[in-house]
């Protein structure tokens, strides 16, 4: 019997205001406990709360992005229950109307793309952040309150691959859109998990689990993939699979049910009479339209047919828009943008990594990549002698032009003077050059080598072979 | 008519503790105000939208601009246990 697991994701952003959603307090982070509230975010009696426009403009933003339908009508509702991460009692959250409705997630696996349909993206407000201790629970709330947006799917995902390209795809989306910084270890782009198996090639759906505590893509992978497992077990012995709520351990990479009481929860729904509706016209949403930044695809589309790179490259390049813009803008001094793309993905990245740096804090200028490469195409200096150049552009920032400058790095192209040095080269090596003659033909880099360590790797290396060859024959 | 287990059942959602004696006096209670209620059914109403709000307002906003929060000594003097300027409550398990 063939199995096919069946998966839907609920997706919480974080979004970028300087405020929270319903009142003046501060989003940042890592502030002592306690200090970014004030009477609405704490829901003490007789306050008001008031919608940050910001928030809805975000929302407009990531609608149009994923080709959603924008509710012209939409209103807040009360998500009712008891926890004390929740100041008010209730979750001020939307129900039925929520902002946005249907739209998609495209993401590219195997090969081709495909849409990851969605059910709805609705607006919420985060809840406070509880710290267990051995002498009770410490509650902070700072968090209560920031604006969040949740992202749901249609269940329509097949594979832990699929939902991490979905997460991926989608956390890219809220980062060019500058609405999320998709932290997933900090907490600002958080995933849930509903999935259930079933006999492949049937209808109906089977019973699900939700997964929750999965706290960076791998994990979610991870849990997804054991939790398949787990129900195709249970399945395959005959059993059933209980409705249930799991908790991912990542130590020891399992899933297991939450021990909470027995009660389901219910939440009462029911419209805040706190927030009254919100209309969005079209003036507005053409207005944020204006504000749409070129998305990872469109760019991804561009650079290859533009810039003529290839494939797997642009779509390293897109991953990230500051990258992005980047390789656009040393690409723009080149007439080799392949050549820049390698220098950016090999040489670039490699070192930031190595630093564990971003490519917002190199010191090199993506023009000065571009200069680089056409040092190179000009034969200015050789491909070797450009890593040198590149290692001190990425220590002190400097010109690629003023480094080969004041380190004399400038490539031997002259014939006259190559031609000397293969004569010498040559007369100081008789043994190896009767080697040549007597057919070890690869004798040819040992001398190859005695030049470029005469000239300190500044001799162009075609023209040394060509002269090598040339004079040996001659021999 | 409103069931015991209903009442329970509510009385657990709002957590709340109702002793056995009180069950009579609630469940009647339930009752007395949902019959009251039932008299808006004899009017006519389908030609009425339902009204979620009693004003006729719509879209009023605040601009994202950060005002100043409460003084933390001010937020934490009605909580009846706090520490390190938490809140601190009894233990809860993960939910
Ligand atoms: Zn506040």
């Amino acid at each position: 019997m063939e199995y096919e697991a069946v998966i839907g994701l609920e997706v919480h952003i974080q979004l970028l205001t300087k405020t929270k959603i319903f009142c003046g307090c501060s989003t940042d982070f890592g502030a002592p406990p306690n200090t970014h509230v004030c009477p609405v975010c704490m829901g003490m009696p007789g306050v008001l709360p008031v919608l940050n426009k910001k928030v809805v403009e975000y929302a407009i933003k990531l609608g149009l992005a994923l080709n959603c339908r924008i509710n012209k009508f939409s209103r807040f509702a009360r998500k009712n229950y008891f926890y004390p991460d929740l100041p008010k009692g209730y979750q001020i959250s939307q129900y039925e109307l929520p902002i946005l409705e249907g739209g998609a997630v495209e993401i590219f696996i195997n090969g081709g793309y495909k849409k990851i349909a969605l059910e709805r993206i609705h607006m919420e407000e985060d809840a406070g952040k509880t710290v267990h201790k051995p002498d009770g629970s410490y509650v902070d709330f700072n968090r209560a309150g920031v604006p969040l947006l949740e992202i749901v799917s249609k269940p329509v995902m097949h594979s832990p691959e699929e939902a991490g390209e979905y997460l991926k795809s989608l956390r890219r989306i809220v980062r060019y859109l500058g609405i999320c910084d998709g932290n997933m270890e900090e907490g600002s782009l958080r995933c849930d998990a509903n999935v259930s198996v079933r006999i492949k090639g049937e209808d109906k759906l089977g019973t699900k689990t939700e997964l929750k505590n999965m706290n960076s893509f791998k994990h979610v992978e991870k849990a997804l993939e054991y939790e398949i497992e787990r129900q195709i077990d249970v399945l395959k012995e005959g059993g059933k699979v209980i409705q249930q709520t799991r908790l991912w351990d990542e130590k020891s990479g399992i899933t297991k049910p939450m021990r909470s009481k027995e009660e389901s929860f219910e939440y009462r729904y029911f419209p805040d009479p706190d927030l009254v509706p919100l209309i969005i016209d079209d003036k507005w949403i053409d207005d944020v339209r204006k504000t749409l930044p070129e998305l990872p695809k469109e760019k991804l589309e561009r650079f290859i047919e533009e810039y003529g790179i290839k494939p797997e490259d642009a779509r390293v390049l897109v991953e990230e828009r500051e990258l992005a813009e980047y390789f656009e803008r040393a690409a723009k001094e080149s007439k080799e943008p392949q050549s820049v793309a390698n220098w950016i993905l090999s040489e670039l990245l490699g070192y930031l990594n190595r630093d564990g740096k971003e490519i917002k804090d190199t010191l090199i200028k993506p023009e000065q990549i571009g200069k680089l490469v056409e040092l190179v195409e000009k034969g200015i200096i050789s491909g070797k002698i450009a890593k040198t150049v590149f290692k001190e552009m990425y220590n002190s920032g400097d010109d690629p032009e003023k480094i080969v400058k004041e380190k004399g790095l400038i490539q031997i192209t002259d014939r006259g003077e190559i031609e000397k040095l293969v004569e010498e080269v040559l007369e100081s090596n008789p043994k190896a050059v009767e080697q040549y003659k007597a057919g070890k033909k690869n004798t040819i880099g040992f001398f190859v080598g005695q030049i470029m360590k005469k000239t300190k790797g500044k001799a162009n290396p075609k023209i040394v072979n060509e002269l090598l060859v040339k004079k040996l024959e001659e021999k | 008519m409103v069931e015991k287990e209903e009442v329970q059942r509510v009385a657990q959602l709002a957590l709340l503790e109702i002793e056995p004696e009180q069950m009579d006096k609630f469940s009647r209670q339930f009752n007395e105000i949902l019959e009251y209620m039932e008299e808006i059914n004899e009017l006519d109403l389908s030609q009425c939208e339902a009204a979620f709000h009693i004003t006729e307002l719509k879209n009023v906003f605040r601009e994202d601009k950060v005002e100043p929060s409460y003084n933390r000594d001010v937020i934490l003097k009605n909580a009846p246990d706090s520490e390190d300027g938490a809140f601190r409550v009894p233990k809860v398990i993960e939910r």
